[in-house]
């Protein structure tokens, strides 16, 4: 799927470039587009100062904070089981994602390990918000294109995985399941057959998204080349995850740097992309959910025996330390860097989270494109605003 | 981090085990960094810290970048090390339980002096800035570096690093407004998420939550008792 | 329509009539089209159930809407150019009504038989233009502002292949009334088989397809929906409007559709007509027009099936679309059919 050539990538740099020129020499007057805060493809608040010349931009700047909750301080003032109510509205798609790195860097300081069985069910439930996640994803990027029937397939596919949430943790959105030392409860009878058969749903989705958006030639013309992110690029502005697997990262949270989760034990495989642009970021984001399909059939075919809950104080007092922990989250790399002092509460939690470093980049990314392109570009990006206000 | 030692195993305050990898990089690290280099610590299976001198944080980004190949940028933040003056917030009624019940376990506990008031690498001023960069190689070669300095109190000025990491642009400006620090060089540092008429620094620890100022935050509704005897709060979850 | 009824009427009462019930049938079928496709066809088509508390399944569901936004409160912005926003909704909508003037629904149901009707049609399509550039303009909205810009681009573009798809039916007939048009199909033989005439989408297939990309333009569906553009410019032209004025545009829009369809299959289908030695024409009187109205409403239906399974466009694609393929081909199409024409 790397047909997008250098050639390519030139082509469009030098189209742009001299779109640019005749800009110049016909000295059109700008215009400022003020995309947002309530803006129908920004899912959320975010707001965008496009300052335009024709519909190309000439200047972009993403302005955010409609939706800062504070995270960061209210923690200082929570206890350490009472954060994790708070940090699953980071990114409230894949909420029990969110809820993982930061009892595992809890866990890392108070030198406690799940049991097995807990880390195995605490994995299928993190591919499981990934997946439905990604799921409306790839609708969605239908909707940013003006295709508006992918979404409805989302939204009725995503159910599949959100019942098997629900039916495991009690929340479709917020679960608040995960524990320091475990999980709060284990799995009910019979879910994991019923899990099992909804990957076949999530399959059978990504087949049809594939058909639906990702083969259609209209599809194809608004994405390749759109949006080019080159690597070193992509590192310097920390963008991660499925964004930076596209642009030609070969890294993966999950594969190299794997705390407290069972993906050693699984079969699987980190793909990649080497064009950098929209049609490459929708690309790895549908091979994700294949993948994390196929993970959870792994993980529910081989879940151990076993309790779910490591014997952990009642009252949970996390000892002196720092401690960073990050894992791949849906949206990419999300961490939690914790500084405790040996108190209910910690001192500090510097939150890392995906979106924020994904969509610095969209200053410099945004420059020179049109206006149908930042719509395409931020769709492709993919951010959920509560991962970059917090 | 190749090598995934359990927490367990990772007993800072003993020194026995020794992380032959991260000792291997960190010897290379501060080679590279010399004299900019204060302090370093590992967490043996965990994760290396540096300390560098104040003045040497711009450049110490060029070199962790250009000469260590530590490419990736995670994040940059701040820390404010002052005890917050408003205590912990923890007045309210299951938090004085839970606190009660946790000091009568173990009084020698209650008194968090251990030394760590200036976290794993110690320090100086009130303000810390704290940034984290990964190396990113093959698949499989991948690792974490977290890097602090000192800001001085008088100036609360530290140099930029949107030279070296673009990326930083958007810490730098977070880092700014919730903690008053001035990145010198920076292009732009203007309000990111505040109002562009907010006062104040909300996340120093002077700056009053004032949700809990107005009304004492009234935690758990149905806080299911605890046990009447002293060792039953020892007791698992499960 | 006089001869049929067999009544004497003064001219202008003869026009009234003629007026009330095309308006009255415009209606209808505008009605059948939206309740039938926008909220039932593509709500299947989205596993969906639609409208389904209005009546039985749904279907009084129009009547509510509409009366939702005739309620509503009449908004102009406070920069905007109160005399041509409110006015651009109506030029709109007069340019869709005036386009079914000619479009036959029998053998003498037809409001006015001119000459030159299908350049008309093509004419009273092209002043939507105006009024859709001057509601962008004068919404006084920068999201407006691109999309009627937009809007005008685009309509422009597309009404050169609408026109040059047309060029190949008239060489083949030989007259631009639509009557005749009508006529030479239902008359006409293929390979001297006359079974079901000659309709002109065998002959005329490339014209067929390339007047459906056209028309899915002119309406600004999907993918051609830049001026709309929900996601991007908000709604493009229409940002702006709401209560009664937006109902005049919703209208005016699938109305077009409507009358867009009936003149694809007035040209390429056989319109009202069926084969000659199908039904006397005195059953055509009556069947004509139900005969339309199917073949229309069959077309809508593969305008919408388009509209809401394709992605759209980017403004600069649309213009090589048009310019760099489908102009091309629809000359080469006339320089064929002229050769073919000439040549038997």
């Amino acid at each position: 799927m790397t047909s997008v050539t250098d050639r390519q990538k030139l082509q469009y740099i030098a189209a742009q470039a001299a779109d640019a020129r005749v800009n110049v020499e016909l000295e059109t007057e700008g215009m400022t587009l003020n995309l947002g805060p309530q803006h129908p493809a920004t899912h959320g608040t975010l707001r965008i100062i496009a300052q335009l010349d024709g519909e190309q931009v000439v200047h972009a700047e993403p302005v955010a904070g409609y939706m800062h909750r504070g995270y960061e301080k209210l923690t200082e003032v929570r206890t350490y089981p009472q954060i994790t109510t708070l940090i699953n509205r980071i990114d409230w798609l894949g909420s029990f994602a969110n809820e993982v790195p930061f009892i595992l860097a809890a866990e890392q300081l108070m030198e406690v390990e799940a049991p097995e069985r807990a880390m195995w069910i605490r994995t299928i439930l993190f591919e499981l918000s990934r997946i439905s996640n990604l799921i409306l994803f790839l609708g969605d990027m239908g909707v940013q294109l003006g295709a508006v029937t992918p979404v409805f397939f989302a939204f009725r596919d995503r159910e599949f995985v959100l019942d098997q949430i629900e039916a495991a943790t009690g929340g479709r959105f917020h679960p608040n399941f995960d524990r320091i030392g475990g999980l709060r409860d284990d799995l009910p009878k019979g879910w994991l057959e019923s899990t099992k058969g909804s990957m076949d749903k999530v399959r059978d989705f990504c087949d049809q998204i594939e058909d639906l958006l990702l083969g259609s030639e209209i599809f194809q013309t608004r994405t390749r080349g759109i949006g080019i992110v080159p690597t070193d690029v992509a590192m310097q502005y920390g963008l991660s995850g499925p964004n930076a697997r596209a642009s030609g990262i070969d890294w993966d949270v999950r594969r190299d740097n794997c705390i407290g989760l069972a993906y050693p034990e699984l079969d699987w495989k980190v793909w990649t992309h080497t064009d950098g642009d929209s049609f490459a970021r929708f690309w790895v984001r549908i091979q994700e959910v294949r993948e994390a399909a196929k993970m959870v059939d792994q993980l529910c075919d081989g879940l151990p025996a076993g309790p779910v809950m490591a014997k952990v104080p009642r009252i949970i007092k996390v000892p002196a330390g720092e401690a960073y922990v990050a894992t791949e989250n849906p949206l990419g790399e999300m961490g939690y860097y914790i500084v405790s002092e040996g108190d209910l509460t910690p001192f500090r939690v510097k939150i890392r989270s995906a979106s924020f470093s994904n969509m610095s980049i969209t200053p410099w990314l945004l420059r020179g494109v049109y206006v149908p392109d930042i719509i395409t570009i931020l769709g492709s990006l993919y951010f959920i605003l509560g991962d970059i206000d917090r | 981090m190749t090598n995934d030692a359990p927490a367990a195993e990772a007993t800072e305050s003993e020194e026995v085990a020794v992380d032959e990898p991260r000792e291997a990089r960190l010897a290379m690290i501060s080679e590279s960094l010399g004299d900019m280099l204060v302090d370093s610590h590992i967490a043996v299976g965990r994760d290396i810290w540096v300390r560098v001198s104040t003045d040497a944080w711009g450049e110490v980004a060029d070199v962790v970048r250009n000469r260590l190949g530590l490419r990736y940028f995670g994040f940059l933040s701040v820390i404010d090390w002052m005890p917050s003056p408003y205590g912990r917030s923890m007045d309210s009624e299951v938090d004085i339980v839970l606190a009660d019940a946790a000091s009568s376990d173990d009084a020698a506990e209650e008194a968090p002096d251990t030394g760590f008031t200036r976290g794993v690498t110690g320090g100086e001023t009130r303000f810390q800035a704290f940034a984290r960069v990964s190396h990113v190689g093959d698949p499989g070669d991948f690792w974490g570096l977290t890097i602090k300095a000192d800001i001085p109190d008088d100036t609360l000025a530290i140099d930029t690093w949107t030279n070296a990491y673009a990326g930083a642009d958007w810490h730098e400006r977070e880092a700014w407004e919730m903690f008053g620090i001035r990145f010198t060089g920076h292009p732009g540092l203007r309000n990111i998420y505040l109002p562009t008429d907010f006062e104040g620094n909300p996340m120093r620890k002077d700056f009053p939550l004032l949700a809990r100022m107005v009304k004492p935050w009234p935690g758990i509704v149905d806080v299911e008792p605890l046990p009447a005897t002293d060792d039953g709060a020892e007791e698992g979850d499960q | 329509m006089t001869p049929m009824l067999a009544v004497d009427w003064a001219y202008w009462q003869e026009t009234l009539v003629k007026v009330g019930l095309g308006l009255v049938a415009v209606l209808l079928l505008t009605g059948a089209v939206v309740y039938l496709y926008l909220f039932k066809f593509v709500s299947f088509m989205q596993s969906r159930l639609g409208p389904m508390e209005a009546g039985p399944y749904g279907s009084m569901q129009l009547l509510a809407e509409v009366g939702k936004w005739l309620q509503k409160e009449d908004v102009f912005t406070e920069n905007s150019d109160r005399i041509v926003f409110g006015l651009a909704p109506a030029i709109v909508m007069s340019s869709t009504f005036l386009m079914f003037v000619v479009i036959p629904a029998g053998p003498n149901a037809v409001i006015s038989d001119l000459g030159t009707g299908i350049y008309y049609v093509l004419a009273m399509t092209s002043i939507a233009t105006v009024g859709i550039l001057s509601a962008g303009w004068a919404s006084a909205n920068k999201y407006s502002l691109i999309g009627g810009l937009r809007a005008a681009g685009q309509l422009i573009a597309y009404e050169l292949p609408l026109v040059l798809a047309v060029v190949g039916v008239v060489i083949q007939v030989g007259s631009l009334n639509l009557q005749d048009i009508v006529h030479a199909q239902s008359d006409g033989a293929i390979f001297g088989w006359s079974g079901i005439g000659n309709p002109f989408i065998f002959t005329q297939f490339v014209g067929f397809m390339i007047f459906l990309i056209a028309v899915q333009a002119e309406l600004t569906q999907s993918p051609f929906d830049m001026p709309i553009a929900e996601s991007e410019l908000v709604g493009g032209y229409q940002v702006e409007y709401t209560g009664i004025r937006f109902l005049v545009f919703f209208i005016a829009e699938f109305a077009t559709a409507v009358g867009f369809a009936a003149v694809a299959s007035t040209l390429f289908l056989g319109g009202w007509a069926l084969p000659a030695d199908w039904a006397s024409e005195s059953t055509m009187h009556w069947l004509g027009p139900i005969v339309i109205s199917a073949k229309a409403v069959l077309l809508v239906g593969v305008v919408f099936w388009v509209r809401f399974s394709l992605p759209r466009f980017r403004e600069d694609q649309l213009q090589q679309l048009a310019w760099k393929f489908l102009i091309p081909v629809a000359l080469l199409n006339i320089v064929v059919t002229g050769t073919l024409k000439v040549a038997f």
